[in-house]
């Protein structure tokens, strides 16, 4: 698909003047953004920036104050919770007592399967294969997260939701969570990812939503801003500003340590700011 | 990419709340043993006197069996809140309301079921008199998945609080009451010689009305917990 053929299409996802507000504190907002098919765009903002309640309400878990959802150019009400979206939320959705293998083929019955792929199939996917049936609860936090991963991996949906992909997972989690990205991308389907600051997609360039609370939005608050604080999180943050397709695919795989891809920024805690700087829009 | 049938989504939630119930077979005995240690503590406060417990039989069970499915109540939605698994059943394709009868079914089936199977013996521990023996069942049948249905729209709206087991027992008392008096009430007329049927067809019509009404009520409250 090119990209022109995802455009004429209606947008996956797209938001209107989209606020939200609990108890008369505005969480977040206005915004207005699109998703089209084959995209992925990363919401960046501090810690209780609202990038959670924004996901939230993206699904559908909570009516936003204002303004409209709509998803393939259908707006999205409470009443009707649509069918394409998977959701990865902080609780991961997995109950302790279940083994891996038996989570994913509840959910499996729950919301269907992806065609081409089982729960089993999925786990491997995800890089547990032997941990079939060892009981959820005996799962390290990362090996929970790749289980709820698989999860979203095995619904048959074009959006992604994810909030905080990366959290909790090592430097193979998250070339893994970027490879599934980029299929899920080149397959027509479409992902919203959250981070704070630092963040690790590095296939292409995603488009990026800053997301601020509301006092800060008007105290000029930079992308800079927000590369250098990244930085020096601590969090290993990676950066491809170009590449497509295939060749992205190559150096995700490349990509973690080495960071020496043309255009390929490697930033760890000890890099300068400059190297995510880069990154911003 | 197409959604699975609503009929394999109850199938897996059914499935899955059933091994559940298997994992954490310790935490399903707790009604039992409660409904059991209550039932056996009126002879001791009241003396062993036949024709005094006998009177009281059918009503001790009744308030003994509804207080144990009380305690069971809190468990119905609770850790599917906790772990996230709530928020995908709202999320899936399917008729929340429908899944939620499902969840309904599984726990009445293993929380109340039992403690009806064992009403007859909690009955003999209290020299239940004979014409008593079979309508207690028979109420027990109809009332205890009145008492399901109400109470999990009350826990449904109260899961998303902390601590919220007195602020559902407040919640839920009005409405079990209704229900422990035709139940209770049958048994008594029973135990009299009198007609009995009429409270159990109550009891029967507030069931059929519960069925159709509490899921929809209960997939409302558990939005609004969840928002």
């Amino acid at each position: 698909m090119s990209p022109s053929d995802l455009h004429d299409r209606p947008a996956l996802l797209e938001a209107h003047a989209l606020a939200f507000a609990r108890n008369d504190e505005p969480i977040f907002g206005p915004l207005d953004f699109s998703l089209h098919a084959g995209e992925v765009v990363l919401i960046e903002g501090d810690n209780g920036a609202g990038k959670s309640t924004l996901l939230r309400v993206l699904s559908g878990l909570l009516a936003p104050t204002s303004g409209e959802i709509r998803l393939n150019g259908e707006p999205l009400t409470l009443a009707r919770l649509s069918p394409q979206v998977a959701l990865l939320s902080h609780q991961s959705g997995l109950k302790p007592e279940l083994t891996a293998l038996e989570n994913l083929r509840f959910s499996a019955g729950l919301h269907g399967v992806r065609k081409g792929i089982s729960p089993a199939t999925a786990l491997a996917g995800v890089g547990l294969e032997g941990y079939a049936d060892v009981p959820t609860r005996q799962l390290s936090a990362g090996q929970k997260k790749r289980v709820a991963l698989a999860r979203v991996l095995l619904a048959p949906v074009g959006l992604w939701l994810l909030d905080e992909p990366y959290a909790n997972l090592d430097l193979d989690g998250i070339k893994l969570v970027n490879r599934l990205l980029e299929n899920h991308a080149n397959r027509g389907g479409g992902a919203l990812i959250t981070s704070h600051g630092a963040y690790a997609y590095t296939s292409g360039t995603p488009r990026r939503i800053p997301l601020r609370p509301s006092e800060q939005s008007r105290s000029g608050f930079s992308h800079d801003a927000l590369g250098v604080s990244s930085a020096s999180n601590g969090i290993a943050a990676e950066a491809a500003p170009t590449g497509t397709g295939a060749e992205a695919e190559a150096e995700a795989e490349a990509g973690a340590g080495a960071g020496t891809g043309t255009g390929t920024a490697t930033a760890t805690a000890t890099a300068s700011p400059s190297a995510t700087g880069t990154s911003a829009p | 990419m197409k959604p699975g049938s609503t009929s394999a989504a109850c199938a897996a939630l059914i499935r899955r709340d059933l091994t559940l119930v298997w994992r954490r077979r310790g935490d399903a005995l707790n009604p039992i043993l409660f409904a059991l240690i209550v039932v056996s503590l009126f002879p001791l406060a009241l003396g062993p006197e036949p024709d005094n417990l006998r009177r009281i039989a059918a009503g001790v069970v009744f308030v003994a069996l509804l207080l144990a499915g009380l305690l069971a109540l809190d468990t119905l939605f609770r850790s599917d809140y906790e772990d996230g698994s709530l928020e995908q059943l709202v999320l899936s394709p399917h008729p929340l309301s429908l899944l939620l009868a499902c969840k309904i079914a599984v726990h009445w089936l293993t929380t109340a079921l039992p403690l009806i199977l064992i009403a007859p013996l909690l009955g003999e521990l209290l020299h239940i008199a004979e014409p008593v023996r079979w309508v207690l069942p028979a109420a027990l049948l109809l009332a205890t998945p009145l008492l399901s249905l109400l109470g999990a729209v009350c826990v449904a709206l109260t899961v998303g609080m902390h601590r919220s087991g007195m602020l559902v027992a407040l919640l839920v008392l009005p409405l079990y009451v209704p229900v422990l008096i035709f139940g209770a009430g049958a048994c008594n007329a029973a135990q009299a010689g009198l007609p009995f049927l009429a409270p159990l067809l109550w009891l029967g019509a507030a069931l059929v009305l519960a069925l159709v009404l509490a899921p929809f009520a209960c997939a409302a409250a558990l939005r609004i917990s969840l928002s």
